[in-house]
């Protein structure tokens, strides 16, 4: 992890008529940092996440994104970064090589670098015998695990998770967070949100966000101190039982 | 150009797989094309008639023999009663009554003058209209066959006659079929370019792929071409199929005109009626949405754009609608080429409106679609 | 009980807040209405025709007033050369042609005999033929007034009567048949599409594993659109009386009792589509190939079906839509009482019968 900040943001807030889905959130995060951006159901995390991946403009506040400027360079922050969306988001009808290719070749990669990186790809996920079926074949886990390798295929700066270990197993999700430790090594930046608090132990720092507002930052160690908690399902209960808002 | 490359595998090898869809674009068209223009003639035929004959002469016999022997008609009921042939109309069994009065023969060669009573179902007016004039034409026939046996040859041809003769150009045989078909393939082109293209798009909003195309670099034209570009061949190869095929093979329909200059217009007929699927699609959140607005306007377009019924009969502020219709212009100019033979310079002017047409619904839909809201 | 009203209601929340989807459930009547009573006809008015009079004499000229004295011709230009007729044609909307000979009416007093040439573009038969049925009958109206001269004896004068439309309306022919287009419409396609679409949306299956009886779950889908077609019902009536001038000779009673028997017909239809398909799309196409398409041209109120051959016309039984269009002039437009529609009504109640067996039978408790 190093000390270039990749993301930067400052006072960020997103407004729907009177109802402030998000509220001035200001916080950096590093270069190779797996940054856990946690939250009750409701909290405001997929409307920011949304917003830092330019799906979405807010009503205020500044933030770069890869050094791109979120009102102005949306189509710059968007070749340097990857995506992965709480439905998973792979096309069901069409097959996990179809999928590979589609997404690689809308990213810029060459036809030699697409083939290079699906072999490469289907080797890892062990996915040789189901390279030709229709990825809505697949079960969950899998899927999952398909859908992230393919959002850092172009090995982008920056991939967003939402909630990408939603209803799967805790062997497919340890293995799914192995995939994550192993673009972290390559010097890609992860920024995750989840509800799973034992997920949060893997990130380097994590915030919580409660109604909108970032409540606290900082490494899981930290947190666990500042509010004598033993794991970070206690910090996270001791800051969000006061919340207001929730699905 | 590589972006777009990508996306037309995806989108062709997405249509290809989806089982219900492709017989549907592939056989409906067809079998449509098959049913409707034996289903679809305005023409008047078959008209059944209820003869109530007080009179039992031979000149009642006689004008009878004339209707039955006109082939406008079916005699349907022959009695004495007015009740029983009324009771005929109500159960729609019979579509006009003749009566014929008690001392029609005496009273018209006594008297010189009588009358014949006629009841014409009125509720489909077209049909009550024509079917009272053949009668009118028929009776005003026989009488002139009466004159004649009665009347002095050479007195009556003192009368100037004007002799009329009439010629159909262009459909000489007044083959409804010709008239029909080619508007039914505009009708189907237009039903499946818009509606397909527009619940296309939404399905990818509705299940959330959209969402992962618009966190791409994937520019917005690429995305559009992307959609736009499969549903203009599917639209092109289904209209040569019901042109080149099916129109010719069973209907013997062989365009007059040049097939050129009528694929240049369906060209881009097609981009400005897939540009509305576009827009409508920017507009929808569902499939039904999608589907409930493309809808109500296809189904106002079909009505409005002289597929079925003339122009000319609208009021006003109908017409101006319909001149608004993209759909209007390439029924005519699909009549004009392949029925009249028109060629580029005729209809010039329609080609430049519908570029207009497509500039403008394409337009409006890049405009309206938003990768970030 | 209560717990159907729940369901009920949460259905007819998803009606009205879909505001697209309720602008073509109740703007298409509306709609449909407007469009058919006023815009789409039949009838032959302001077609544009040509005329080339190389006679240019009071003959000519009196022809040419008469055609053109009211709304059905209208003269769009006089040609001076009969070789430019063709060029017209292709060009512009022109529907007929008039050829005046030189020296017709010279001819007409000295020769008693005269030719006038109709030339009609056919692209369009049927404008043609009556529009050139339509021109000879001003000619020999011109004719019968020169031979005014001698009052001609043995005149038979037919006298006659419309029956039930004196003023030729088309929407008497239409509405009928729009009132069976939109309940068809409103019942079979989006009953099916929103049952289909709990299917697609995978909440479906919470609905099939809750104590509930599925089938009340069907029902309460069902019902919503049961609703609004009455509502559909009331707003076509109420507009084609008051705008179009329709009368409802007969029992209102009755229209609406043979109405909501079509409309559960329509429904049941509706809910045979939906337990047979998997996606909206598929629901959709189906609903709109194998439904609206026929009942636009086998009901009898755009083309008439005794003019369709033999085994479209048999085919065309198998629709409710045909039984109910005869149902509803004979009550609507000819004021008749059950009597004279009890067997239209036994096939319509036996077709319900059949589907709604059907449905019943195909509905699957499972998914598969």
């Amino acid at each position: 992890m190093t000390n270039e900040v990749v993301i930067k943001t400052d006072k960020l807030t997103k407004r729907f008529g009177d109802f402030i889905a998000t509220n001035e959130v200001t916080f950096e995060v590093y270069a190779g940092e797996i940054f856990g951006f946690l939250g009750a159901n409701g909290a405001g995390k997929t409307t920011a996440m949304k917003m830092l991946c330019g799906l979405s403009t807010p009503s205020s506040g500044n933030a770069t994104i890869a050094g791109f400027d979120i009102y102005k360079q949306t189509e710059q922050i968007k070749k340097h970064i990857g995506y992965m969306s709480q439905k998973f988001s792979l096309y069901e009808d069409l097959t996990v090589l179809e999928n590979i290719q589609f997404f690689g070749g809308i990213y810029g990669l060459s036809d030699k670098q697409l083939k290079e990186k699906s072999n490469e790809l289907i080797e890892t996920l062990g996915l040789k015998s189901e390279a030709k079926k229709l990825v809505g074949s697949l079960p969950l886990g899998w899927k999952q695990k398909l859908a992230f390798s393919v959002a850092v295929l172009h090995e982008p700066q920056i991939v967003f998770l939402d909630e990408p270990t939603g209803g799967v197993d805790p062997v497919t999700r340890r293995q799914f967070w192995d995939l994550i430790y192993q673009a972290a090594d390559k010097g890609i930046t992860i920024f995750v949100t989840t509800h799973y608090m034992d997920e949060a132990e893997y990130c380097n720092r994590v915030s919580i966000m409660v109604d909108g507002v970032i409540e606290a930052l900082d490494t899981p160690a930290n947190l666990k101190q500042q509010f004598s908690a033993t794991s970070m399902d206690e910090v996270f209960y001791e800051l969000a039982r006061g919340a207001k808002r929730s699905e | 150009m590589r972006t777009l490359k990508f996306l037309l595998q995806k989108e062709f090898k997405q249509i290809f797989r989806n089982k219900a869809l492709l017989p549907m674009i592939l056989v409906a068209p067809i079998m449509q094309l098959l049913i409707m223009p034996l289903a679809a003639d305005y023409e008047v035929k078959n008209i059944n008639i209820s003869i109530v004959d007080h009179d039992h002469t031979t000149y009642s016999q006689q004008l009878i023999s004339k209707i039955t022997a006109s082939g406008y008609f079916q005699l349907v009921d022959y009695g004495n009663s007015y009740q029983s042939a009324f009771n005929q109309i109500e159960k729609d069994k019979s579509d006009l009554i003749l009566e014929i009065p008690q001392g029609f023969e005496k009273n018209l060669v006594r008297e010189s003058n009588e009358k014949l009573f006629i009841a014409v179902n009125a509720i489909n007016g077209v049909k009550a209209g024509l079917g009272g004039n053949y009668l009118s034409q028929i009776i005003a026939s026989y009488n002139n066959d009466i004159r004649l046996k009665w009347v002095q040859p050479q007195k009556y041809n003192a009368v100037p006659t004007i002799e009329v003769t009439s010629s159909y150009w262009f459909n000489p045989f007044l083959n409804y079929r010709f008239f029909i078909v080619p508007g039914i393939l505009v009708a189907l082109v237009t039903m499946i370019g818009s509606y397909m293209c527009a619940l296309n798009i939404v399905k990818e909003k509705e299940v959330g792929t959209i969402e992962q195309i618009n966190v791409t670099p994937i520019k917005k034209y690429h995305f559009i071409l992307g959609k736009l570009i499969p549903f203009w061949v599917i639209g092109m190869v289904m209209f040569s199929l019901g042109l080149l095929v099916v129109a010719r093979l069973i209907y013997g329909i062989v365009p007059f005109g040049s097939l050129w200059v009528l694929y240049a217009f369906l060209g881009i007929f097609l981009i400005a009626i897939l540009g509305l699927g576009l827009l409508i699609s920017t507009f929808a959140e569902t499939q039904q949405q999608a589907m409930s607005v493309a809808f109500f306007f296809i189904m106002i377009f079909m009505l409005m754009s002289g597929l079925f019924t003339s122009l000319d009969g609208m009021p006003k502020w109908a017409y101006i609608i319909a001149k608004c219709n993209p759909v209007t212009y390439f029924i005519e100019v699909v009549r004009m080429i392949i029925l009249k033979g028109s060629g580029f310079a005729d209809i010039k002017n329609h080609f430049l409106i519908m570029i207009g047409f497509a500039g403008l619904l394409n337009g409006l839909a890049i405009w309206n679609y938003k990768k970030t809201t | 009980m209560k717990q159907f009203l729940s369901f009920v209601r949460k259905e007819l929340y998803h009606v009205f807040r879909d505001s697209k989807t309720l602008l073509m459930l109740f703007g298409l009547p509306i709609v449909l209405i407007v469009l058919f009573g006023f815009a789409v006809t039949n009838e032959i008015k302001n077609a544009k025709i040509i005329v080339c009079d190389y006679a240019k004499d009071p003959a000519s000229q009196e022809i040419i007033n008469k055609l053109t004295v009211n709304t059905t011709f209208n003269l769009e230009k006089t040609l001076l050369n009969h070789s430019q007729i063709e060029e017209a044609f292709k060009k512009e909307d022109i529907k007929l042609a008039i050829v005046f000979p030189a020296n017709f009416n010279k001819d007409l007093l000295h020769l008693n005999k005269a030719q006038v040439q109709i030339i009609a573009d056919a692209s369009d038969p049927n404008t043609a033929s009556t529009l050139t049925n339509y021109a000879m009958a001003v000619i020999m109206d011109y004719q019968m007034d020169l031979m005014q001269n001698s009052n001609l004896p043995y005149r038979i004068t037919p006298e006659i009567r419309m029956l039930y439309n004196p003023e030729l309306k088309g929407a008497t022919n239409f509405v009928p048949g729009i009132m069976a287009l939109v309940l068809l419409l409103v019942c079979v396609l989006m009953t099916a599409v929103s049952i289909v679409k709990e299917k697609e949306m995978g909440t479906m299956e919470i609905l099939l594993v809750s104590p509930f009886n599925p089938l009340l779950v069907i029902i309460s889908k069902a019902l919503p659109f049961l609703l609004l077609s009455f509502v559909n019902l009331v707003v076509i009536l109420t507009l084609s009386v008051t705008l179009l001038d329709m009368p409802i000779n007969g029992s209102l009673l009755l229209l609406v009792a043979e109405s909501t028997l079509l409309i559960i017909c329509a429904l049941s239809l509706g809910l045979l589509i939906s337990n047979n398909t998997h996606s909206q799309q598929t629901a959709m196409l189906l609903a709109m190939m194998g439904m609206m398409l026929p009942t636009i041209l086998f009901t009898g109120f755009m083309f008439p079906l005794e003019n369709m051959p033999v085994a479209l016309q048999i085919l065309a039984n198998i629709f409710p839509s045909k039984w109910y269009y005869i149902i509803v002039k004979s009550i609507m437009i000819k004021g008749l009482g059950f009597s004279a529609i009890w067997k239209e009504t036994l096939i319509l109640l036996g077709t319900t019968i059949l589907l709604l067996v059907l449905s019943l039978k195909t509905f699957k408790k499972r998914l598969e």
